[in-house]
């Protein structure tokens, strides 16, 4: 009954008010067997990462259509790091061109799935990597 | 073992991270649980411990927003639990409470976590308990535990808290029935939510008579209070009745605890026998042939229970 | 009378009437072996209740179109919407289109500018001209339309908790240009209820929302008279995920909500609803949609007629249509090109006033100017080159057809029961039930793409490896901070104590309950802040905070 469950906070940073795909992500993470905290919309970074931190989850997946990732994704990886704790996976979805996906790599976002990408892909990203983080003692 | 000695950072705030990574292991290893609570634990009696409940849509997250911040006025750390049923398919969860919770999420001094039932159907999960005791005993002023009151260990959750209060709202047709078993009887506080909607006196009425009807022996009158957690309407008024039921506890501690574990096996029992005879009327034989027998004439279903009964004076007795 | 001598006497009245006003297109509008084409079509015999169900355009209950001639006179207004980054660069774009041939401009907003934050407020980070261009000030809006005449242009703007303060610029830059606000045509959105259920732009609750809707109402009706108040939207609905049926049933429960608090305000409902304007999607199942337009003309008319007791004018719905963004994919863009064909075609069909058809680069970023000339490109070939535009209606008769726009009619009719049941639009929207039903429509149709039962051509059949597109657009990162030098430098410049008394009287209007928007436009004209008129009715009115339903 206290298998150790895999938690993921979905947010929404900025004003972008497009929740749809977060909240099915949100819903087939749940189907996957994992904890899904969802904070809804308007979140700031700092917000985002109070909840993270609070609710001591694995992973935190950001969307965002607005077109302000450059500037949001990356400073909720910093301030992650800020506050001890920037060994949470950051991966993010949404209208995000490939051509910022290295950008938002080199800053610590750990993955960016693109519009149309089929929820057996995330879900294998997340697990893969929490067991990895997991064996490396985390 | 020193676990608890990085619980507070330089300059005196919680260690959020810290916390939250306890009660991750908490959550997962009664064991470790254990060990750690005989260590830290100490009688806080100081603390409040409430535990709000209510059916699905009844506004608590929204309530608890308001409370949260009615205590942070007067300077209390607050630490706030809020469990949603995990999928019963799945094992998985979406825990959305503390969403109504965000004008909170920046202050160093409030504490929110969200935590799934986990499959934890009947009894009170020892996960909850736990984080409760923890939370309790690493020195916050408040801890609410927040919970939908649906399943069995939704409710079992609440003989263990200081305060229970009772969300309900106007309009949502019979939830006062549809509500589980024993849920009335343990509502120390009523809350009217939405009370700006139409169909609130009807509510008020129908709490009133079924809290005539369970009268019992007790110093403690549950107040129906009306709010509108959305508009902060009320809030003063409950925050006052829930700072008065504390007063109660202090006085009459030892009656009030007498009465809660009464209530407990009471309801145990109850839940017991009905589960015993409700299952025992599947493929019975004895039961088919009884009412064979009644419908033909040849017995009497009044003189059966008769007999039923005096079986049921030896159990007891015996 | 037989239905023949119906429709002749339609030809002899409303049609010629129409053609006397507004004279077709061509003299005579032939096929390509030379035979002529009707203006209409009918069944020659009366098998499909022809008169109650269908009609005649421009005659209740019109399924078939709001005007006698439709496109043989006029074709629809191509309004393709845009504006991103500073007002000078919006101004660009806006001036390219028009000289491409554009015949109505369509105004974005970014978040900040739609939800009431000025360029310098910290939740506007990184957001600052992203989705739409930037207005912290009337000296913005004077930019965007410099050199655009507004008394001659018809405006769509897609702003909605924040309306009432774009509109109010958008006013006092057409009188600044010499234009007296009852020459001005245009369309503001203002549609609240969507934001709630689908779209996220929200500021106030809905309560005093509405009232702002009704304020603009009142307003419009007496000094603005030819705008159209309110774009009642289906489009997001649809995009956050709904199907068909319910896109019409909740934008019409919308409408319903809106025509109510509009009578409570004590509006008359012959002066106000006449100006009521819809916006629905163009999705990619053609033939549903053609009958999902007619559905919902029919239904609305019928509501209208029924409900309120409202005159003819107020029956006609009116409608804006988007082609759906969610249908186009990041994979193999080119393919999405078609797919804005197919639903352009779909439009047009089903009889739109006005249409915006979506870039290829849509799932990506905001268009370049090659991908926004062929969506507008693609509307232009549809309306001169394949001949939908040279008879009204002309999927009527189709059994397929006319089945499905009965059927969608039905069922958006049992919704809207459910919904009064429910105690109207607003406690229905405050109980998450729209919010829910769309949702679960959204995630059974992902399953479906996921399981392949639904087939996106390039996502999950017929992909290919590919490579990353180039020549995106790309907004400048120091937008924001042009944007917060702009704002600095106006508050250095104007006169403080106007703007404080001004903004002193949108406090004390929001509280009293008088009409809002004399007091905005005042504000407005003296370079008070978008920011700071909105955080005057934010202390009255309160901040919305989200219904949240997973």
């Amino acid at each position: 009954m206290s298998e150790k469950k895999i938690r993921v906070l979905i947010a929404k940073p900025g004003l972008d008010g497009h929740d749809r795909g977060a909240k099915f992500v949100a819903q087939t993470l749940r189907d996957a067997g994992m904890e899904v905290i969802y904070t809804g919309l308007r979140q700031t970074p700092s917000s985002i990462v109070a909840a993270a931190i609070q609710e001591d989850v694995d992973v935190v997946g950001l969307s965002i259509l607005s077109g302000a990732h450059n500037t949001l994704l990356p400073r909720v990886v910093e301030l992650l790091e800020e506050n001890g704790a920037g060994d949470i996976l950051v991966f993010g979805g949404g209208v995000i061109p490939e051509a910022d996906i290295p950008f938002l790599k080199e800053h610590g976002v750990k993955e960016i799935f693109t519009p149309g990408t089929p929820s057996d892909i995330y879900v294998k990203f997340i697990r893969e990597n929490v067991q990895q983080h997991n064996d490396q003692g985390g | 073992m020193t676990k608890v000695d990085n619980l507070l950072l330089p300059d005196s705030s919680l260690n959020m991270r810290f916390l939250a990574r306890l009660i991750t292991k908490i959550e997962n290893n009664s064991q470790f649980a254990e060990e750690l609570l005989s260590e830290i634990y100490q009688e806080n009696n100081e603390a409040l411990i409430l535990g709000i409940t209510g059916p699905p849509g009844a506004g608590k997250s929204t309530l608890i927003d308001n409370i949260v911040g009615k205590f942070r006025e007067q300077g209390k750390k607050i630490a706030v639990v809020a469990i949603d049923p995990s999928s019963p398919f799945s094992g998985g969860a979406i825990l959305g409470d503390r969403i109504r919770m965000s004008s909170h999420f920046m202050d160093p001094n409030v504490f929110i976590r969200s935590m799934g039932s986990r499959g934890y159907l009947g009894g009170v999960a020892p996960a909850t308990v736990n984080v409760m005791n923890f939370l309790t005993a690493v020195g916050f002023d408040v801890v609410i535990i927040e919970t939908v009151g649906a399943g069995q260990s939704d409710i079992d959750i609440m003989y263990l808290v200081d305060s229970v209060l009772l969300v309900l709202v106007p309009g949502l047709g019979d939830d006062i029935q549809a509500l589980k078993a024993g849920i009335m009887e343990i509502a120390d506080i009523f809350v009217v939510n939405k009370a700006d909607k139409p169909g609130k006196e009807k509510l008020m009425a129908e709490i009133n008579m079924l809290l005539m009807l369970k009268q019992e022996q007790v110093d403690w009158i549950p107040p129906v209070l009306e709010v509108v957690a959305t508009e902060g309407e009320g809030i003063d008024t409950l925050i006052a009745e829930i700072k008065r039921h504390k007063e109660y506890l202090t006085e009459h501690s030892f009656d009030v605890k007498i009465k809660k574990v009464e209530r407990r096996i009471r309801r145990m029992i109850e839940e017991k026998i009905d589960e015993r005879v409700h299952g025992s009327f599947k493929d019975n034989d004895r039961l088919n042939l009884w009412i064979e027998k009644a419908i033909d004439g040849k017995i009497n279903p009044y003189s059966l229970i008769k007999d039923f009964d005096k079986k049921l004076t030896v159990l007891w007795e015996g | 009378m037989s239905l023949q001598d119906e429709l002749e006497k339609w030809r002899q009245g409303a049609y010629k009437k129409s053609i006397e006003k507004f004279p077709e297109r061509k003299p005579v509008f032939k096929t390509s072996f030379n035979t002529p084409i009707e203006p209409l079509y009918c069944p020659e015999e009366d098998s499909y209740n022809y008169i109650e169900k269908l009609g005649f355009p421009s005659e209740y209950p019109y399924t078939r179109g709001v005007q006698p001639t439709m496109y043989r006179s006029r074709l629809w207004t191509m309004r393709q919407y845009a504006g991103f980054g500073t007002a000078e660069e919006s101004n660009k774009r806006y001036k390219y289109l028009l000289e491409q041939g554009q015949t109505g401009l369509s105004v974005a907003f970014d978040l900040p500018t739609q939800i009431g934050f000025d360029s310098d407020h910290p939740l506007s980070d990184g957001e600052v001209g992203k989705v739409g261009v930037a207005i912290d000030s009337l000296r913005d809006m004077e930019i965007l339309f410099d050199g655009i005449p507004l008394g001659k242009v018809s405006t769509s703007m897609t702003i909605n908790a924040t309306a009432s303060i774009l509109f109010a610029m958008y006013i006092v830059v057409a009188e600044k240009q010499g234009y007296k606000a009852n020459e001005l045509d245009g369309t503001i959105q203002n549609d609240i209820l969507k934001e709630y259920i689908a779209r996220g732009t929200y500021r106030f609750p809905p309560k005093p929302s509405m009232r702002l809707i009704t304020d603009i109402f009142a307003y419009a009706s007496k000094e603005v008279p030819k705008w159209n108040t309110i774009s009642i939207s289906g489009y997001h609905i649809r995009e956050a995920g709904s199907n068909a049926v319910q896109e019409v049933a909740f934008t019409l429960a919308d409408g319903i909500a809106y025509v109510e608090a509009a009578l409570k305000a004590g509006l008359d409902i012959d002066t106000f609803a006449p100006r009521l304007s819809f916006f629905f999607n163009a999705h990619n199942n053609l033939l549903e949609e053609v009958a999902k337009y007619r559905a919902a003309r029919r239904l609305w008319a019928w509501i209208m007629k029924e409900r309120f007791n409202a005159s003819t004018k107020s029956q006609i719905l009116r409608f804006h249509t988007q082609t759906a963004g969610s249908t186009l994919t990041a994979q193999q863009p080119d393919n999405n090109i078609v797919r804005v064909a197919i639903q352009t075609l779909a439009a047009v069909l089903g009889g739109t006033q006005s249409l915006h058809t979506n870039s290829r680069d849509e799932a990506m970023a905001l268009p370049t100017e090659e991908s926004v000339r062929i969506a507008l490109r693609t509307q232009q070939i549809v309306a001169y080159e394949s001949g939908v535009a040279d008879t009204v209606d002309p999927l009527a008769g189709s059994y397929f057809i006319e089945e499905l726009t009965n059927t969608i009619e039905q069922k958006a009719k049992e919704y809207i029961q459910r919904i009064d049941d429910l105690g109207g639009m607003v406690e229905a929207i405050e109980k998450g039930f729209a919010q829910r039903e769309i949702q679960n429509n959204a995630y059974r149709y992902q399953k479906e793409i996921e399981s392949g039962e639904f087939v996106v051509v390039g996502v999950n059949k017929f992909q290919v490896k590919e490579n990353s597109p180039q020549n995106l657009l790309k907004v400048d990162p120091s937008i924001q901070i042009t944007q917060i030098e702009k704002i600095n430098r106006i508050k250095a410049e104007r006169d403080n104590d106007s703007v404080k008394l001004m903004l002193a009287e949108v406090r004390r209007a929001a509280t009293s309950g008088e009409n809002l928007m004399p007091r905005i436009i005042a504000a407005v004209k003296v370079y008070a802040t978008l920011g700071e008129i909105v955080d005057e009715m934010k202390v009255v009115f309160g901040e919305h905070k989200e219904t949240v339903i997973l």
